[in-house]
């Protein structure tokens, strides 16, 4: 068992090392570099040698290897380079900028799995089959809508012509909410895909005949047999909805003026700094990567059939 | 006589499918007294598991019953609600479903779905319900019941995982059991165990059993009588003994003259055979278990077939016959050992050569369902081999084709069809006009009628041996079903998880079993009991 | 042994007696959803052949007088801040999403299954390194590992596309190698190489057909996914340049004049909307239809 775990981190770890590589070289091949997007700007009225100073200080211009060799040990000891834009450390700006994101994807997170699970539970349970099928068809909307128009749309409705959330300085709180229904509607969409799929799956099983040929009603059922069954696996998707979340962030985070790692993509992406973009990269694969890792080495706590045999199973 | 436990009258039961309604059982009546043994009997399609599950109230969503009563103890249930049903079903009606292998909850203990049927009809007290499971677990023939009820399914065999239903079946003393098809999944010594078991239990109880089968040999020892459905009607009905002596109905005629376990024909006269078609010596093949460990699927096996002779290799599941099938058809590499066909080791074949030699040795598949490319037609799966080995023009592949497609009794309608618009039989035959078309020497059969119905089971088994007998032809049957091995072969090799227990000719094997397998293996037979009444 | 419980499902009827051969049993049995799934995208690909087919309006060039002018009779669905006529915008855009929705899935589905079904029919090292390679492509999120090759390749409607086609390269290549696994393993290819087929022949002729239904549903759902991903980068603002009527554009144009003019954002969402759902019922259906 120690044997397995130890090759599934030395796996991970082999993925992240590829996806630090691959961001490193994509960003190397820039056409365009940072440090002259900012310093030629003539109003600062650098001059060639000046520039050339930077340059140097910034270590832009050593070979790629001693510049990717130098990155790797930088990145291991959490120093991950200078943000040219803001001329402060990426470590520091991430770190500046990752509550309000954390804050932001926790709370879209969780009204994801409420929604979702919400959506498939009545899915199966609703009285008519009419409304089963329409509330089946709901997520497949959901899936559909670009998440910045939602956001827009969400704006528009509440805060303009309902007027029920200010757009301008809203308080803390108040301006969480139409942020976080943005984020959470497309996650919960494939939760609940993943979900009303499986519960149909797992209802055609004979041991849910079985069952109910025990006495059991519909409702027991589903709560005693079906459920645990049909979740266990959505766990194996939360590494791909962690990555959505991040994604979803800096779309949301745009599209509300919210600062957070999201708005900071954003930005870094139109200013071509190349060592946020990197280090958030990285920092969503390690995400990713952990929250599988995580998964998998939890996986047999809740799945009895990838726990060992206890006892003879003759 | 008493009054009827079970009263089905005129039940009519249909589909939905698009939208119209498709009846599958036409007015099928019958009773069952307290405690007596009715079997339901038919092939697919004859609306036996319908009605079952039309009585326990367990119909899929798409069917409904379209007329009919179903009374218990007099009572109508057909119309109950499905709340008021769930007060009966596991008290007065339960069920032993078909698979024990996906008929228990993989994430809930033994225990847990022993005790529920408990709970939900109302006992609360969990040192109670811990007890009682234990006791139900070690009635059921469970060694070390308190470990049991801890344990998961997937730590518990086939067998002990049909116990386990069984105890969950009789918890509650009911007065009906519906066992559907409680055995078809398992080997046939287990299959025989847990029969015994059910019987044992409901002389115990007085329970009436209301048993669904394929096996006309299964119902012929367990049931006092016989409902022969076909198609949804029913064909006959009557005392178990009386329908085996003398069928009224021409359908439960013929499926009496086609179940292999209940024929009494000779054994096959012995045919000539020329020299050896295969010899297969000292075969041991192991499978790799992670570092170090190794598991010994095949061990030790030797024997020989004459050509234009049947020799049949017989095991339950694990015994390694699979594994010695895919060795002997230059799929598999033995560990150990050599096999010659026709002379040529073909372990030490490879590549080209390899390729070239299949087309003297040829391998029918167990299942008809999967071993045909579900987006060619009939014709293109005969016609492939050759192209693969051309020498044939289109012309002269299509005649080859269509005489052979003839030979195997498929009409010329069904050339251009694809697999799905077959039945099982006829998809069979397709199969093995694939095996035939390079014209080899020997053909493999893998449980190649296992999955067919018993009256298709019969027709193309005749089919086989009448291209034996005109094309010379050297088979490798691969079976467990013993009753068909002793209408088809003439050598027979009995294999235990790995090992050869017993060789030699159908008749020594049958009639002087050496090993006390084989001699469990021919008792287990269904239909022995009422051979022997008959 | 198991075959049985298949062969005796009580809800398989064989195949045959169901499929109605005539003309009408087949239009009964068509789902009115699916209809109107291919008519949307049958109308938005008319849009993009012939735009002036549908409006006579410039889709550049506005009229000032005109401008933010609500839905009327003759501006359907209103003007923009600089009195262009939104429905027409919407129609010549078509052209700008659909091809860019059209490139990304092609590069996604040719690299993509190439990339699967050599790993997957050649197994080994090659498998294993390509799906390492997978493994990275899906540890970063869709979203920025678009943006990181946006700003690799520049911005622009091509260079949107191609980075939306990249980013589906591992669903792709994963879906077909698991296909072709599947398929490798089943009884009729080894039937297939046992009646003496080549290793080429049997990918040819076996292999390769059964696995490409579902690739073919996906490459449906990606054109759907595309043309969000694309509307996005298109708001975002690292798509086409305006003034290109691109959809996403169009929605991050209209986003100033929320206040006022609610149909500059709310008609090209819609539209989205319309048509990527339409994508996926049809990508639906072709998953089914095996």
């Amino acid at each position: 068992m120690s044997r397995y775990i130890i090759g599934r981190i030395g796996q991970a770890l082999l993925v992240l090392w590829v996806a630090f590589t691959a961001a490193f070289l994509l960003l190397q091949a820039l056409p365009g570099d940072a440090i002259l997007i900012k310093f030629q700007n003539p109003e600062l009225g650098l001059g060639p040698d000046q520039i050339a100073a930077l340059r140097e200080a910034y270590g832009v211009d050593s070979p790629l290897w001693a510049q990717y060799l130098q990155a790797l040990g930088n990145f291991l000891a959490g120093n991950f380079g200078y943000s040219v834009q803001g001329s402060v450390p990426v470590s520091q700006e991430l770190l500046a900028n990752l509550p309000a994101t954390a804050r932001l994807a926790g709370f879209g997170f969780s009204l994801a799995v409420l929604v979702a699970l919400g959506l498939a539970f009545l899915a199966t349970l609703a009285p008519f089959a009419w409304l089963r099928s329409a509330i089946q068809a709901i997520p497949s909307l959901f899936i559909s809508v670009p998440v910045f128009w939602l956001g827009i749309m969400l704006i528009q409705t509440f805060s303009f012509r309902l007027k029920w959330i200010s757009v301008i300085n809203p308080g803390e709180w108040e301006g969480l909410i139409l942020p976080v229904i943005t984020l959470a509607v497309p996650i919960s969409a494939p939760l609940a895909q993943i979900l009303m799929r499986n519960i149909d799956e797992v209802s055609t099983q004979p041991f849910v005949a079985v069952a109910r040929a025990k006495g059991a009603s519909p409702g027991w059922v589903l709560w005693k047999h079906v459920a645990k069954n049909a979740l266990l696996p959505t766990l194996t998707i939360a590494g791909i909805l962690f990555g959505e979340l991040l994604a979803g962030a800096v779309i949301t985070e745009t599209v509300f003026g919210l600062n957070g790692i999201g708005g900071l993509t954003e930005r870094s992406v139109r200013f071509q700094d190349a060592s946020v973009i990197q280090a958030v990269v990285v920092f969503s694969a390690a995400c990713f990567v952990a929250v599988n890792l995580i998964v998998d080495l939890l996986y047999p706590v809740f799945d009895p059939r990838l726990r060992k045999a206890k006892g003879a199973a003759a | 006589m008493t009054t009827p436990l079970l009263s089905v009258e005129n039940l009519s039961v249909a589909y939905k499918e698009g939208d119209h309604h498709t009846r599958v059982t036409h007015e099928v009546s019958f009773d069952i007294a307290p405690g007596e043994v009715v079997a339901l009997v038919g092939e697919s399609g004859s609306g036996k598991t319908t009605t079952a599950q039309a009585v326990i109230g367990l119909l899929p969503e798409n069917g409904r019953i379209e007329q009919g009563a179903i009374r218990l103890n007099g009572e109508d249930i057909s119309k109950w609600s499905s709340k008021r049903l769930d007060a009966i079903r596991g008290s007065q009606i339960s069920l032993i479903p078909q698979d024990p292998t996906s008929s228990l909850n993989p994430v809930k203990t033994i225990g847990a779905q022993v005790g529920e049927i408990l709970r939900i009809h109302g006992d609360r007290d969990g040192k109670v319900i811990a007890a009682r499971v234990a006791e139900l677990l070690a009635r059921v023939g469970l060694s070390d019941p308190e470990l049991r009820a801890r344990q998961y399914p997937h730590e518990l065999s086939g067998g002990m995982k049909q116990r386990v239903l069984i105890a969950i079946a009789i918890a509650l003393k009911p007065q009906l059991i519906i066992a559907d098809e409680p055995t078809s999944a398992l080997d046939v010594t287990v299959q025989r165990r847990i029969l015994d078991l059910i019987d044992e239990l409901r002389r115990e109880n007085n329970t009436a059993v209301l048993l669904v089968t394929h096996d006309l040999g299964v119902a012929a020892d367990r049931a006092d009588r016989i409902v022969v459905l076909q198609g949804g009607h029913i064909q006959e009905t009557g005392e178990a003994k009386a329908l085996l002596i003398a069928p009224q109905s021409p359908y439960a005629q013929r499926l009496l003259a086609d179940a292999p376990s209940l024929s009494t024909t000779a054994f096959r006269e012995p045919r000539p055979g020329g020299g050896d078609a295969i010899v297969v010596d000292g075969l041991v093949h192991e499978y790799g278990l992670g570092r170090k460990k190794s598991f010994r699927a095949v061990d030790g096996l030797s024997f020989s077939v004459k050509r234009g002779t049947t020799h049949a290799i017989v095991g339950e599941s694990g015994s390694g016959k699979t594994t010695t099938v895919r060795d002997v058809v230059g799929f598999g590499r033995p560990t150990s050992g050599q096999i010659r066909i026709d002379g040529t080791d073909i372990a030490s074949l490879k590549g080209d050569a390899l390729r070239q030699f299949r087309r003297k040795i040829q391998l029918v598949y167990q299942n008809p369902f999967s071993s045909l490319d579900p987006r060619q037609t009939v014709f293109s799966i005969v016609e492939e081999p050759l192209v693969n080995f051309s020498g044939l023009d289109a012309g002269a592949r299509a005649k080859k084709v269509n005489d052979l497609l003839e030979r195997v009794g498929l009409p010329e309608a069904l050339r251009k069809r694809r697999p799905r618009a077959l039945s099982g039989g006829q998809r069979q035959r397709v199969a093995i006009a694939r095996a035939l078309v390079l014209d080899p020497e020997v053909v493999v059969l893998d449980e190649a009628v296992s999955a067919l119905d018993v009256t298709v089971q019969a027709q193309i088994l005749k089919l086989l041996d009448d291209l034996q007998r005109e094309l010379g032809l050297t088979y490798l049957f691969v079976s467990h079903d013993l009753a068909v091995v002793r209408q088809i072969s003439d050598t027979v090799s009995v294999l235990q998880d790995g090992r050869q227990v017993e060789t030699g000719t159908v008749e020594e094997v049958f009639l002087r079993p050496q090993s006390a397998y084989t001699r469990e293996l021919i008792d287990a037979i269904p239909g022995k009991r009422s051979l022997a009444l008959a | 042994m198991t075959s049985f419980a298949s062969i005796d499902a009580f809800t398989t009827t064989p195949a045959t007696v169901s499929r109605t051969n005539n003309l009408f049993g087949r239009l009964r049995g068509v789902n009115p959803g699916l209809v109107l799934a291919w008519l949307v995208i049958a109308l938005v690909i008319a849009w993009a052949i012939a735009p002036q087919l549908f409006t006579s309006f410039n889709p550049v060039q506005g009229v000032p007088s005109e401008k933010l002018k609500a839905p009327t009779l003759i501006h359907i669905l209103g003007t923009d801040a600089l009195g262009r006529d939104l429905f027409a915008r919407l129609v010549y855009g078509a052209a700008h999403s659909l091809t860019g929705a059209f490139v990304a899935v092609v590069v996604g589905l040719v690299a993509g299954t190439a990339l699967g079904v050599i790993a997957g029919s050649t197994g080994g090292l090659v498998e294993e390194a390509a799906m390492r390679l997978v493994d990275v492509l899906l540890s970063i999120p869709g979203l920025l590992l678009m943006l990181s090759i946006i700003i690799l390749l520049g911005f622009g409607t091509v260079n949107a596309a191609i980075a939306v086609g990249i980013t589906s390269v591992a669903s792709f290549a994963r879906l077909s190698r698991s296909e072709v696994v599947r398929v490798r393993r089943s009884d009729y290819v080894e039937a297939a190489f046992g009646s003496g087929g080549t290793f080429l022949s049997v990918l040819w002729r076996h292999v390769l057909p059964n696995s490409l239904t579902s690739v073919l549903a996906l490459a449906a759902l990606q054109f759907g996914s595309a043309i969000l991903a694309i509307s996005t980068l298109g708001f975002l603002g690292y798509g086409a340049p305006p003034p290109t009527p691109e959809w996403g554009l169009l929605i991050a144009e209209g986003r100033n004049y929320i206040s006022t003019a609610w149909w500059l954002t709310t008609a090209p969402g819609i539209v989205v909307v319309v048509v990527v759902l339409a994508a996926n019922r049809i990508s639906q259906s072709v998953g089914k239809g095996r």
